[in-house]
């Protein structure tokens, strides 16, 4: 790390400042999108403690909007469908999980709390940085943004959809799917994910008029493993 | 199966997901092939999930105001709006085209 001795400590200075900058950034925008979940989960029939304890204990928004989504749609017949859908969709923070181990270090406790804070933003904010100094800064400052952001804001969602009732007359169902491609949008840069991402879609599109709700997004994720063990349309390495 | 089972069971499941990621030796994510998918999985997921949302009703298809809706995000992202005003304008979006037809 001594390479420069009189420049890098600012450096790190000013990489750790922008590593926050960027927790801040992405921090706000994702605490914004806790108002949705929380409005649309009181409309799909979730209570408002129910609500609040999912972003709370389960906190990944992907799992959280396809549990509600399940629900909504096969009520708590489809539980068992609404548990492996969310669980699904979880394990992508366990693929997280295993780049952020070597960031984040220390003992078990802080690999506790680091694990509830492994979601899709503080892995893309902390693996962002250049240095490991501002990857650890990264990932912390957006974990704990977000978890209070978003439990907040999940928490005025519940109360203002309990209140709208019918949210899909606010746009807040089209809310999510522009959400879900704003989280997108950054990794669309190759072609291979393009390629991914556009199988994907009509993997899903036609699966769902045939299969229950949840299961068309499982299948589609068979796309990424094949793309992925086959390396079609990778960058030659 | 009551509500509140789900939602515990379903949120020990998912945090223990992130868990095993800890678990597992680091050595393994060096490999290429493992981290490959890992990226391509979430990229997989987040699409398929932007169809179900924008298509999907239960088990079926609709097609309403989400899906101009979902081409003005698009056509926002593109010109590198940022993410919180991308996401009124798509919620705007089907709200007034619900408010009018």
């Amino acid at each position: 790390m001594i390479d420069d001795a009189g420049s890098a400590p600012a450096r790190g200075i000013t990489e750790r400042a922008a590593a926050i900058r960027a927790s801040l950034g992405v921090g706000a925008a994702v605490s914004a999108y806790g108002v949705s979940f929380g409005a649309l989960s009181v409309a799909s029939g979730l209570d408002i403690w129910q609500t609040c304890v999912l972003s709370v204990l389960m906190f990944s928004g992907g799992s959280q909007f396809a549990l509600i989504g399940v629900l909504a749609s096969g009520g708590t017949a489809a539980g068992g469908a609404a548990i492996a859908s969310a669980a699904l969709l979880g394990t992508r923070n366990g693929l997280y999980a295993l780049r952020m181990a070597p960031i984040v270090g220390g003992g078990w406790p802080k690999k506790l709390l680091a694990a509830h804070w492994t979601i899709d933003e503080s892995t893309a904010v902390g693996s962002a940085q250049p240095t490991l100094e501002s990857q650890r800064t990264g990932f912390w400052f957006t974990g704990a943004i977000i978890y209070v952001g978003w439990n907040l804001t999940t928490l005025v969602g519940a109360l203002i959809g309990d209140l709208l009732g019918d949210v899909s007359q606010y746009g807040l169902d089209a809310a999510a799917a522009a959400a879900f491609l704003g989280l997108l949008w950054p990794r669309l840069r190759q072609l291979q994910p393009i390629v991914v991402a556009v199988g994907a879609a009509v993997v899903a599109a036609v699966l769902t008029p045939w299969l229950p709700p949840g299961v068309p997004v499982l299948l589609a994720a068979v796309v990424a493993v094949v793309v992925g063990l086959t390396n079609w349309w990778g960058a030659k390495s | 199966m009551t509500v509140w089972q789900v939602v515990i069971l379903a949120s020990i499941a998912v945090l223990v997901l992130k868990l095993l990621g800890y678990l597992v030796p680091p050595s393994l994510i060096e490999k290429p092939v493992p981290a490959r998918i890992a990226g391509l999985l979430t990229v997989a997921l987040l699409s398929a999930l932007i169809v179900t949302q924008t298509i999907g009703s239960g088990q079926g298809v609709t097609l309403d105001a989400r899906v101009p809706a979902l081409v003005v995000a698009a056509g926002l992202f593109a010109l590198r709006v940022p993410f919180i005003l991308v996401i009124v304008a798509a919620a705007a979006t089907a709200a007034l085209i619900r408010a009018l037809t």
